[in-house]
């Protein structure tokens, strides 16, 4: 059975077609969440795709994390549910506390649209799991605010708990630096393209994997990621159910923080 | 009632006057009504008489141009082009300017820009897949043009990436004539299911007339600040009929007035009114959409009106506005931006307002369609108001008044090259001593052939998960969702060569545009081209203007090529200066199998390079005569509209059977250039022997059209060879791709003759390592805006 995935739409969202089409091609049944209701239909997994949620006014994602559906998403991330947040969604999940850290104004102040170089730091997460080994991955990151940012202590625990989930790479996969090294586009600490929380289920990352799942489309590394989360979601789910005969009714979740 | 400011200093003058209308105008509006026009009346003719609206002096010309074609499904006179490309499935796409409004205030200019270009392509029932922005801008090293740039550039990303809609592809070109007069056209593109198509027409009396989006403010009003200042009439009239809307942009006229005369731009409630329009369309709650643009609710009203022979009657009280003490006149020209205009039959009001509420948009009943075919504004409610104003609707619209100006050619006058005409070409650059290598790193070095990264990496070229070819390699390509076909758009505009000859400029433009699309393999589809020119009073730019449309007209025929639409932009000039005459040009075109395009960059080291097509001498109006300089009596270099219709057929061909590994046009820069590109996109050299007949500088650095430098693995060379024999064309094998570096021998009798001019210490070949040609192209932009400064 097709597991399904629910894609919110917020107003503003502009990478939720496309998201719903990615999960699509991973083996999802994806579905909508409209950024007005209150509960998520029983989805296996949400995901926060990209875009201007509520315009960005005032900063990016600090509008959305009031809506309805985060409540609902928050409760669901409690229980141990599957949450990705990708770009506008990374910053959405950083805005409500869901994932550390936050998001700032490219170094360069500018708005940038390339492609990057990203390797996972973890392949046993429910995000990372079929990536495979650590190769870079390519595919496109489109933001303004895309800079992450947290203080050294939080960095340092961030990497000694293993929830820095994706780097920023040089095209020769070597770890790209902190500041003006042409494989960290926007400045980002310590090259974080992507974090994990604590417990593992919730992660965020500024680039596009689901702009990168067709080779038409010049790169279909980003399918992986995708698929992880779909074949986590599906093992949560079949797991969440069976578990719901017996006591619980909290989806377990295939990694904790090492 | 409308107040006049007056400023001491200056007479009084009649309000007509103030609005910029002319007294012959207050004899026709008289005429149409029979009766004098009251100040409302006056003020909502003064903005639909406008060049921008009306096309006064531009209609009888545009009429000549060819606009039936295979598949066209709606041409000039609708929002935007609509051509059907199979499986139920139309391209809509329209290219228009906004290049006064950018002028003063050039993010909000250049962000409406594109908000306006995009609602033409939404109301008609296509989600926009694609933005390609066309900008001129005067010389980069100018503090003027960097904040231009800077603020243009931003204006396109901060509304495009918001609206999620990719910016992929479009021109930026430098030239000292834009300095105060920048050029901002944008064209976009949209998909659409057929069946869905909507036209914003106002059939059916008794229907209502529905306003959603966003409410009506002061900002916007182009009459507002003819109206306020008294001092407006004795500035250039240029900037009352700007593209911006009357008086778009007048920088002192809109800095005396009170109220801002520029639009601004709210992208979050253009994505949302992108959303809550095509739900609309897609359930079929509307009968006709129109969306707000120049002249607002006025332009809107007396065009669906006029297109189903209907009237509408408004209740200015039920027009949701952002202030209060708001003047009649102010809420019926008024361009605030995010405004549609539907017609929807009284029973589905309840459901059109409801989707509106789900999007939180604000959604107003504002009117009722007519049979008397007025436009009638009613204050005090639809049903026992008063009326305060009461115009046909044909005659703000399709009997608008159409003026018949005089065009006059220039003194010295080029006369354009007869097709094939040998010229004798008079560049001196051989006898003073040319190095063909240092001159090609010059030309990729220089801002207007440098790699564009610096700006279009500031654009989301890949939202919507559609773009195959983004920017800064040729034309975009974008898959069409749900079939195997792509979209592939081009836009270009020949400015050099229109200064010297406007007939030439223009039928150069469109083959430069439709080639760029061929070269991918797909089959051009359409036209849309916006012209960039003079005030239409002076006869010379009345002349560039008609030569250019009759160059549109001819190429697009020779090329069976229909035009879809476009716009007009005059009076492009300022006490400064004038702009070159700019034709701007998109094309779109169809690939059946999108995984069969090709580009421009080169595949794999030892593909034969084959040159098609041959120059013809001429280099005015070239990026090389700009930096080296050019005899005056050198002309540009001839076009032969059927030569380029075989080019086309050929390189079309051999895509679709395969045998082709990469294409690009050797046109910008010549093929020096041309050949560079195909390296440094490819990360591959080549090295090639080139037939010089007469000047090195021609065949190296001549722009003339119609060539194409494709590669063909080994075992295609012969059948590509003979394809394009069939078609009549030369064809040449002149070398291989390469490792690292890109080597050009000039051979023949024009090289040897030149090298010996040149004396020997001056190398008749050039050998550039490709790192080398990377740092000059890499860093031309950057260095030029001084951008490389700043992170």
């Amino acid at each position: 059975m097709t597991v399904r995935i629910g894609v919110v739409v917020f107003p503003g969202s502009n990478c939720d077609r496309d998201t719903l089409r990615g999960l699509e091609l991973a083996g999802a049944e994806a579905v909508e969440l409209w950024h007005e209701q209150g509960t998520l239909d029983g989805v296996a997994a949400v995901v926060l795709p990209g875009g201007f949620a509520y315009g960005d006014y005032l900063r990016a994602g600090v509008i959305a994390r009031f809506s309805p559906v985060m409540r609902a998403v928050s409760a669901f991330a409690a229980e141990g549910g599957l949450v990705l947040g990708i770009c506008n969604g990374f910053q959405v999940l950083a805005e409500a506390g869901l994932v550390p850290g936050a998001l700032l104004r490219n170094r360069g102040l500018r708005f940038l649209g390339r492609e990057v170089r990203i390797a996972a730091e973890r392949l046993d997460t429910p995000f990372t799991a079929l990536v495979g080994d650590g190769r870079p991955l390519r595919m496109p990151i489109a933001h303004g605010e895309g800079c992450y940012f947290a203080d050294e202590a939080t960095l340092d625990h961030l990497e000694r708990d293993g929830q820095v989930l994706f780097r920023y790479v040089r095209e020769d996969g070597s770890a790209a630096g902190d500041e003006a090294d042409p494989g960290n586009p926007n400045g980002s600490l310590r090259a974080i393209a992507g974090v994990l929380n604590a417990r593992g289920n919730v992660a965020g990352l500024m680039p596009h994997p689901e702009r990168a799942a067709e080779g038409l489309l010049g790169s279909d590394d980003g399918l992986p990621i995708l698929r992880s989360l779909v074949d986590a979601a599906a093992r949560a789910a079949g797991g969440a159910s069976s578990e719901r005969m017996g006591a619980g009714g909290r989806a377990p979740v295939a990694v904790g923080p090492g | 009632m409308i107040v006049v400011d007056r400023d001491p200093v200056v007479a009084p003058q009649p309000l007509h006057r103030a609005l910029g209308l002319t007294d012959d105008e207050l004899d026709a509006i008289r005429s149409r009504l029979g009766r004098d026009a009251n100040d409302l009346e006056l003020a909502m003719f003064s903005v639909m008489w406008s060049e921008h609206c009306s096309y006064k002096s531009s209609k009888p010309l545009l009429k000549t141009l060819p606009t039936a074609g295979q598949g066209v499904v709606a041409g000039p006179g609708e929002n935007a082009g609509v051509v059907s490309i199979g499986d139920g499935l139309a391209v809509a796409f329209k290219l228009e300017s906004h290049n006064h409004p950018s002028a003063v205030e050039p993010y909000q200019g250049a962000a409406t820009g594109v908000g306006g270009i995009l609602r033409d392509i939404f109301t008609m029932g296509a989600r926009p897949i694609a933005v390609l922005d066309a900008l001129r801008f005067g010389d980069p090293h100018e503090s003027r043009t960097r904040h231009l740039v800077d603020g243009v550039v931003r204006g396109v990303g901060g509304y495009g990436n918001c609206v999620g809609v990719p910016t992929v592809g479009g021109e930026l070109v430098f030239d000292p004539s834009y300095g105060d007069n920048p050029l901002v056209n944008v064209m976009a593109i949209g998909v659409l299911e057929e069946r869905l198509l909507t036209l914003a027409s106002a059939p059916g009396p008794g229907n209502l007339v529905v306003l959603f989006g966003s409410a009506t403010g002061r900002d916007g009003i182009g009459g507002a600040s003819v109206l306020a200042s008294a001092t407006f009439s004795d500035e250039d009239g240029s900037k009352r009929t700007s593209d911006g809307g009357p008086a778009g942009a007048s920088p002192p006229s809109s800095v005396s007035s009170k109220r801002p005369s520029v639009q601004v731009g709210d992208p979050f409630a253009e994505k949302l009114l992108i959303e809550a329009s095509l739900e609309l369309i897609s359930r079929g709650l509307v009968e006709g959409l129109q969306d707000l643009g120049a002249a607002g609710i006025t332009c809107a009203t007396s065009e669906t009106a006029d297109r189903a022979g209907t009237g509408i009657r408004v209740d200015l009280d039920a027009i949701p506005r952002r202030e209060p003490g708001m003047e009649p006149f102010e809420i019926m020209i008024s361009e605030s931006q995010e405004r549609m205009l539907a017609v929807v039959l009284p029973e589905r009001f309840a459901d059109v307002a409801a989707v509106c509420e789900r999007w939180g948009i604000r959604c107003a009943l504002i009117g009722v369609v007519t049979d008397d075919g007025d436009i009638t504004i009613v204050e005090g409610g639809l049903d026992g108001g008063r009326a305060i104003a009461r115009i046909p609707a044909r005659s703000l619209t399709s009997d608008a008044i159409v003026h018949d100006r005089v065009a006059a050619a220039p003194e010295r006058r080029r006369l354009a090259p007869a097709p094939g005409a040998p010229e004798v070409a008079s560049d001196q650059l051989p006898e003073r001593g040319m190095d063909p290598g240092a001159v090609l790193l010059a030309l990729l070095g220089s801002p207007n052939l440098a790699s564009r990264r610096a700006v279009f990496e500031q654009y989301d070229a890949t939202v919507g998960a559609s773009t195959i070819a983004g920017p800064g390699h040729g034309a975009a390509v974008l898959r069409i969702h749900g079939t195997p076909k792509a979209l592939v758009a081009a836009t270009d505009g020949n400015a050099g060569v229109s200064a010297a000859d406007p007939w030439l400029g223009a039928a150069m433009s469109v083959a430069e545009a439709s080639r760029n699309v061929a070269i991918t393999g797909a089959r051009p589809l359409g036209v849309s081209n916006c012209l960039n020119y003079g005030d239409p009073t002076r006869p010379e730019a009345f002349w560039q203007l008609s030569e250019a449309v009759r160059g549109l007209g001819d190429a697009c025929r020779a090329l069976g090529l229909p035009v879809t639409g476009g716009n007009v932009s005059l009076y492009n000039e300022s006490p400064r200066g004038r702009i070159l005459p700019t034709p701007q040009i998109g094309v779109v075109g169809l690939l059946d199998d999108a995984s069969a395009a090709i580009g421009p960059a080169f595949r794999t080291a030892g593909d034969v390079i084959l040159l098609v097509g041959e120059a013809t001498p001429g280099l005015e109006g070239s990026e090389y005569a700009r930096i080296a300089g050019v005899a005056p009596e050198d002309g540009p270099p001839a076009l032969d509209l059927d030569r380029e219709r075989r080019l086309q057929a050929f390189v079309i061909e051999a895509v679709a059977r395969g045998l082709l590994e990469s294409a690009q046009d050797a046109s910008g820069g010549g093929f020096a250039v041309a050949l560079a590109e195909c390296a440094l996109w490819s990360g591959l050299g080549a090295r090639v022997r080139l037939p010089v007949a007469g000047s090195p500088a021609v065949d190296l650095f001549g722009e003339s059209p119609s060539r194409l430098i494709v590669t063909a693995d080994a075992r295609h060379v012969a059948a590509a060879e003979l394809l394009a024999r069939q078609h009549g064309l030369p064809v040449e094998r002149i070398g291989a791709v390469a490792r690292d570096r890109l080597v050009v021998e000039l051979a023949g009798s024009g090289a040897t003759g030149a090298a010996e001019e040149r004396g020997s210490n001056v190398a008749d070949s050039i050998d550039v390592a490709l790192a080398e040609l990377e740092r000059a192209w890499e860093h031309g932009l950057p260095r030029a805006l001084g951008w490389d400064q700043v992170g």
